[in-house]
């Protein structure tokens, strides 16, 4: 497939700009010359149709959730309500500029409070922003409170460690490493959960907090969530809950409850965003009220008695800004329309089913492929093909599903499974989705016995057969 | 039933007893009941699509209407326009319902675009290699001082004064985090950065940060700055747009390019999503924050893309990874990359000429009046600092009135009192609406 570069031809163009409705000036008048760019940037030159059967053609080479399952564990790859699509673009939110004042804003500012309102509700917890555009900015985020928190109380010195699981998504040591923390990373027991008496030798006055995800990233509801809560607060401690995996609990039980401190959302898993190929996301953040006050600036404030809606700078102890503006509000346009049309019933339904197709999934897989933590799940699960055909990898079954026209599942995530697939079908898939992919690694599993070379030489119906990626670490190209 | 589940509740009694259970209650047994117990609802019921259309319409009503005005806001966003083809395409939701390219073959699409994206960003920028995108303007400098810190091993940073005082925000937050020092450059009466204050300044330097066009519109003379500073990183914040007329940030010795792309054909969504653009040089390129697609063949050695270069990020590296960053702004980027390749080789050039001629006629005519002065002297792009005899906030209320968001009352930045106004011009601003808004000013 050739880049946008190589199509066209000198002279033409896409898109005709307004004619200057006065006289020029030399620009030379308006500028000086030595600070002139001298050669036009050699971007392509084509017409409109050509840009528009360019990017319709590559489309088409991509698969979405539109396409059918698409199950990548820790993802939450759901379907994107279109009504979602439209009210974020309503002009008067599509069109606002931030710096166009509290009074003309009036909408953008009732939905931010409305939405934090709720969002502290699901979540258990007292005081949010919005500001986080990311699960990972979230974290970052968090990070940088409980710093401040620790800064204000002249502790900073001493705590200085982050605990985690080895079952941790890896944007979680990567943030708090970012600020300075030393990483203690935890090794998950047998049964994929939080060992409690390997945590118990780190409680001392060294801990800043705790970073957990809930259930975790093998599908797993941390049993002793409340005791290793009690654990990390009674060491002074604070606890980190990275909800990447809240589709798993929404509507049934809020982290709050669990003695979480700080959790950050993915609008774009539990509240349907779009995933938009890698983003833009959002990723608010939820806090108990001993972290409120540092909050980033602004924070959305009422004035009950006049019903006006204001940023509030007055924060004197805020960490400051993460973002340049308020976050990715056309995100929270996009979270709030799908949680107003669910409802609580709607959001418990939605990790009800979330649930239930994990399990039922994993109950038809783990007869063939092993489940190295046999129990019951929350939304997602793992299995591996370890022991299965050593000549195989859980990358040659993956490319194989491409094959049956299904997107495959995440793969080598979390680390502390060899061989792992991580499933997650989400609450928006039909049973008969569900079975053909089950049915299609059925089949895959039989193929490892009987034709393995069909697993190697895969995928076979894409535009491109397996991509060389050492020599793209090795050689990079990265520009045309 | 819920419109977006497709299951029934026969599916669930069917597959609840392949399970082997009875009830959904079961399958949440394994959180404790003390956790279940203190369960809260929100206090909100469904509601049907056409209701949630209503009530979203009506909350969207209480902002002002934008097709009732005639805007000048600029400060890091402004109001250009962005062709219909943009919105249309991005909307293909082979496009915007997928996700991070993690399996290489059923992502050609994302890959292949995020190489041009690439490819444009180096060209616009005289730049070796730009990643495809990180969260936005403010956060991508301060990305750009995280990875100076790593590449000088340095903690001092001096920063310009006349940075968007958001970014400076962000930038305060990050070094405050990362344990970083920032020294503020001062700017004289001509807008622009003391270079002296930078001569005397620059033991132990780790980088220094700019933006050009900086916040007051004014272009910065920065040909001299990276042999001044020597082996410091040279970090410049610069509108795309911009570079259409002005020297790319590449020709006069910078290390690493970072900007705003919200102008290239992204909504400004009162401030998000927003586009991040960061470009370095290629002996950095391993240092270099955010996601990266490269060319490779596959093995019946027909050219394809992947992830390039992954063993920096933060899911192979965990707390050695060059950052934290995950998702970035994709679909903002894949706007941008269709945006540019609209506008095309000349178009760019054509387009930034629009807003220095446009911007140009209006502060002319303005600084004619009586009551108005332009507060620098020095050349300017698309943006530029008007002093006003009234206050600027009652100025920009009478305005207003008469359907005009004039732009930016400064006294809330602290950079300069509240008789200066930052007024932004676009290619969209017609002469009329020039007259007209000069007219409104100087009878406000």
């Amino acid at each position: 497939m050739p880049t946008i570069f190589e199509i066209g031809k000198p002279g033409r163009h896409g898109l005709r700009l307004p004619d200057l409705d006065f006289e020029e000036k030399p620009i030379e008048e308006l500028l000086p010359s030595e600070l002139i760019r001298k050669e036009d940037p050699k971007l392509p030159e084509v017409s409109q149709i050509e840009v528009v059967r360019h990017y319709t053609k590559l489309s088409k080479m991509n698969y979405g959730v539109d396409d059918g399952i698409y199950p990548l564990g820790s993802c939450t790859m759901k379907y994107n309500p279109r009504i979602n699509e439209e009210t974020s673009r309503f002009a008067p939110f599509a069109a606002a500029h931030p710096f166009q004042g509290e009074a003309p804003s009036q909408g953008c500012l009732r939905l931010m409070h409305e939405l934090s309102q709720i969002l502290c509700k699901i979540a258990g917890l007292d005081a949010i922003t919005l500001q986080p555009v990311a699960g990972a900015h979230g974290e970052l985020t968090g990070m940088l409170l409980i710093k401040k928190y620790f800064e204000k109380r002249g502790e900073l010195h001493k705590r200085k460690k982050i605990l985690l699981p080895d079952s941790a998504h890896g944007t979680n040591p990567a943030s708090a490493a970012a600020l300075g923390f030393e990483i203690v990373e935890l090794k998950s027991n047998e049964h994929g959960m939080v060992d409690v008496a390997s945590l118990k030798p780190h409680m001392d006055e060294t801990v800043a907090g705790m970073m957990l995800t809930n259930p975790n990233t093998l599908g797993l509801f941390e049993e002793d969530i409340l005791r290793i809560t009690e654990m990390v607060h009674e060491a002074g401690g604070f606890v980190y809950y990275d909800g990447a995996n809240m589709n798993a609990i929404v509507g049934q039980a809020r982290p709050g409850d669990m003695g979480v401190d700080i959790m950050h959302y993915n609008l774009h898993k539990t509240f349907t965003t779009p995933h938009g190929g890698g983003g833009p996301g959002a990723g608010p953040i939820a806090v108990v009220k001993s972290l409120a006050p540092y909050l980033p600036i602004p924070m959305i404030g009422l004035r009950k008695k006049e019903g006006e809606y204001y940023f509030d700078y007055e924060r004197p102890d805020s960490i400051g800004k993460v973002h340049s503006f308020y976050g990715n509000f056309g995100m929270l346009v996009r979270a709030y329309t799908y949680i107003r049309i669910m409802g609580d019933e709607g959001l418990r339904a939605v990790s009800a089913n979330a649930v239930l197709n994990a399990n039922y999934m994993f109950h038809r897989l783990k007869s063939v492929y092993k489940a190295p933590f046999d129990r019951i799940c929350k939304h997602e699960f793992v299995i591996t093909s370890k022991g299965m055909n050593e000549h195989l990898r859980t990358l040659d079954i993956a490319k194989r599903l491409i094959d049956f026209g299904v997107h495959p599942s995440s793969i080598y995530f979390p680390l502390i499974v060899p061989e792992v697939m991580m499933i997650e079908p989400t609450e928006t898939v039909s049973k008969k989705e569900m079975d053909y992919f089950v049915d299609s690694l059925l089949q895959i599993a039989r193929e490892m016995d009987e034709n393995p070379q069909i697993l190697k030489s895969a995928p076979h119906i894409t535009p491109v057969k397996r991509l060389d990626d050492v020599r793209a670490a090795r050689e990079p190209i990265l520009r045309g | 039933m819920f419109e977006y589940i497709p299951n029934t509740p026969e599916d669930q009694r069917e597959m609840l007893a392949q399970i082997g259970l009875s009830s959904i209650e079961e399958l949440f047994s394994d959180i404790p009941r003390r956790v279940l117990d203190k369960f809260e609802k929100i206090g909100i019921a469904p509601m049907s699509e056409q209701e949630a259309k209503h009530l979203l319409h009506n909350i969207a009503r209480e902002n002002l209407n934008p097709e009732e005005f005639v805007n000048f806001l600029g400060g890091g966003l402004y109001d250009h326009y962005s062709p219909s083809v943009v919105g249309h395409l991005i909307q293909r939701s082979e496009f915007f319902t997928t996700y991070t390219p993690y399996q290489a073959e059923l992502s050609q699409g994302t890959l292949t675009w995020m190489f041009e994206f690439q490819t444009m960003i180096c060209e616009l920028t005289g730049m070796d290699v730009a990643n495809s995108s990180l969260y936005d303007g403010g956060s991508a400098l301060a990305e750009a001082m995280l990875m100076a810190k790593n590449v000088t091993d340095k903690k001092k940073f001096l920063v310009a004064r006349n940075l968007n005082p958001n970014y400076r925000q962000v930038l305060d937050t990050y070094a405050w985090g990362a344990g970083l020092e920032i020294q503020e450059i001062p700017f004289g009466e001509d807008g622009r950065i003391d270079k002296q204050f930078i001569r005397q300044n620059l033991a132990d330097l780790a980088g220094v940060i700019v933006q050009n066009p900086n916040f007051f519109g004014v272009i910065e003379d920065l040909r001299e700055l990276k042999s001044i500073i020597g082996n410091a990183m040279l970090i410049v914040s610069a509108n795309p747009i911009s570079l259409g007329v002005l020297a790319p940030p590449g020709t006069y010795g910078a290390d690493i390019y970072v900007g705003e792309g919200q102008a290239l054909g992204v909504p400004i969504s009162f401030g998000g999503p927003l586009l991040g653009l960061f470009a370095t040089r290629m002996s950095y390129v391993r240092k270099m924050p955010g996601r990266l697609a490269g060319r490779t063949i596959d093995i019946n050695n027909k050219t394809g893309y992947v992830m390039a270069l992954q063993t920096r990020e933060q899911h192979i590296r965990r707390d050695k990874a060059t950052s934290n960053i995950c998702t970035n702004q994709a679909l903002c980027a894949l706007m941008s990359t269709i945006y540019m390749a609209l506008l095309g080789r000349h178009g760019l050039r054509q387009l930034a000429e629009l807003n220095l001629q446009k911007a140009h006629y209006l502060a002319t005519k303005l600084a004619r009046a009586k009551g108005f002065t332009l507060k620098f002297r020095s050349p300017f792009f698309n943006e530029f600092v008007i002093e006003t005899s009234k206050k600027a906030s009652s100025l920009l209320k009478k305005a207003q009135k008469e359907g005009f968001l004039a732009g930016i009352d400064l006294e809330p930045f602290g950079l300069l009192d509240g008789h200066h106004l930052l007024i932004a011009v676009t290619e969209k601003r017609t002469k009329a609406e020039l007259d007209r808004l000069v007219k409104v000013l100087t009878q406000a």
